[in-house]
């Protein structure tokens, strides 16, 4: 019956392609390959690709984001411990110099005052000197004229009046010497006055 | 509906006298619906016309424009050429594969609806079983397949990679002619005739029991027989659908893990 119906039909070989289908089977998918896989499958997975860099770009973005964030906290972290230290050195080096100058000073005042006290010991040493010669001179002539007007006899001679001069004012010295100490002076000096009666008497 | 029914069943009924009219090679050959000169337009012609036209109109709707942020079409669009990439095209070649999407994305829906035709009221047709439509499929994967396998590994080069190496000579005498035959003939033929025999089977199931359920309903016992020819029409039904998919996978699937056969440098 089978072979009766392949009869009527006129089927053929069912392997066997027609050729009219095989030519618009063809045809057909040509044209949907040429439309799907030529134009929107480019278009699609542009998009595709566009969103998926999108999504990723944002994570990156994201990611860059905290990655300089955290590199930022470390940097000020880092600027903060250098400030520390620079802090603490700076208050080291303030100390230190704070006694350097300290030092300094009281070096410079020292020598300041050693200044003083020698200029001065120079200068009471000069007018002491000073004071010597013009007593010595003065006390001289003095005690000439005084010695000449109690004597009457003129002391013109220079050489004379000098020899006394001088051996009296050695008594005067070798008097002050042996009192020694300023207190004495005046003792010695009363003890002098004493010795040169005639002259304070006059 | 009905009138089709009777007409495919010849008119016979179970109890006008004469036998279950099985379905056969006469259901997969149709009238011409209109005829140019000695061309013939017959209603395959016309489900493939239409499987491409539907095909190309909602992926022209879903991508000709794609936006970032996708509508409901492209979103759909997407999911599905994203499941072809990952599920067919990624697991054979990998991402380098990413280039021959384009012949496996427009492939896969086109056999897909082509089959689906099987089931759409009207229709009825999977146009895949008729195989005129399925060798120029076959055709264009062995087209690629040979001259990827050509330009990967030479002419010659590509006939010997074909021969297993530290194989002893005496079964080489044997392996030759069978690896041959399974690269030019056998793996071509098989994966044209699976598609195209699953749906013809398919066609004919379905007919052999809705033409059952035609032929044994009466006011009797045969009531009976008619409504579970009809439950298995359901179940039928619902197996195509699986079917039509899954050939529309396996035939797809097949052509990446061909072409990544052709890539491959050492066999």
């Amino acid at each position: 019956m089978i072979t009766q119906h392949l009869a009527d039909a006129g089927a053929q070989n069912p392997l066997l392609p027609s050729w009219p289908e095989f030519i618009i089977g063809t045809v057909v998918f040509a044209i949907v390959f040429g439309v799907l896989g030529k134009i929107l499958l480019p278009r699609i997975t542009k998009t595709l690709e566009e969103r998926e860099n999108a999504i990723e770009g944002g994570i990156t973005r994201a990611d860059e984001a905290q990655a300089e964030a955290q590199r930022v906290l470390e940097q000020y972290r880092a600027q903060l411990d250098d400030a520390r230290h620079e802090a603490a050195r700076i208050r080291a080096e303030a100390g230190e110099q704070g006694a350097a100058i300290i030092a300094e000073m009281r070096e410079r005042a020292q020598a300041e005052a050693r200044r003083i006290t020698e200029s001065a010991q120079a200068q009471i040493e000069s007018e002491r000197q000073a004071a010597l010669q013009s007593l010595r001179s003065e006390v001289g002539s003095l005690a000439v004229e005084l010695a000449s007007r109690i004597v009457g006899e003129s002391l013109a001679d220079t050489a004379r009046q000098g020899r006394m001069v001088d051996r009296f004012l050695s008594d005067l010295e070798g008097q002050a010497a042996g009192a020694g100490a300023p207190a004495g002076a005046g003792r010695s000096g009363a003890s002098r006055s004493g010795a040169g009666q005639p002259g304070a008497g006059r | 509906m009905t009138g089709d029914l009777a007409a495919a069943a010849g008119g016979c009924h179970i109890f006008s006298g004469c036998g279950y009219p099985a379905p056969g090679l006469q259901n997969f050959d149709f009238k011409p619906l209109f005829t140019i000169g000695s061309f013939s337009f017959t209603k395959p012609m016309l489900v493939a016309v239409l499987v491409a036209v539907v095909v190309i109109a909602f992926f022209w709707i879903a991508f000709a424009k794609p936006k970032m942020i996708p509508g409901k079409t492209q979103s759909l669009a997407e999911l599905a050429l994203v499941q072809v990439r990952d599920q067919i095209l990624r697991p054979a070649l990998g991402k380098r594969g990413d280039t021959y999407l384009q012949l496996i994305f427009p492939m896969f829906f086109f056999i897909f609806l082509m089959n689906l035709m099987e089931l759409i009221p009207l229709f009825q047709f999977p146009a895949m079983s008729r195989i005129g439509f399925v060798w120029p499929l076959v055709l264009i994967v062995y087209g690629l397949y040979w001259y990827l396998g050509f330009k990967a590994k030479g002419f010659f080069g590509y006939f010997k990679g074909m021969i297993p190496s530290g194989v002893p000579a005496f079964i080489l005498i044997i392996l030759i002619p069978v690896e041959v035959l399974k690269y030019l003939i056998v793996q071509p033929f098989t994966l044209g005739v699976r598609l195209f025999a699953n749906m013809f089977a398919g066609h004919l199931l379905l007919t052999i029991f809705m033409i059952a359920t035609w032929y044994m309903m009466s006011l009797s016992i045969g009531l009976l027989f008619a409504a579970g020819s009809l439950f298995m029409v359901f179940f039928v039904f619902l197996l195509e659908l699986l079917v039509d998919l899954l050939q529309a996978f396996i035939f797809t699937t097949l052509t990446a893990t061909y072409i990544a056969d052709s890539l491959e440098t050492a066999h």
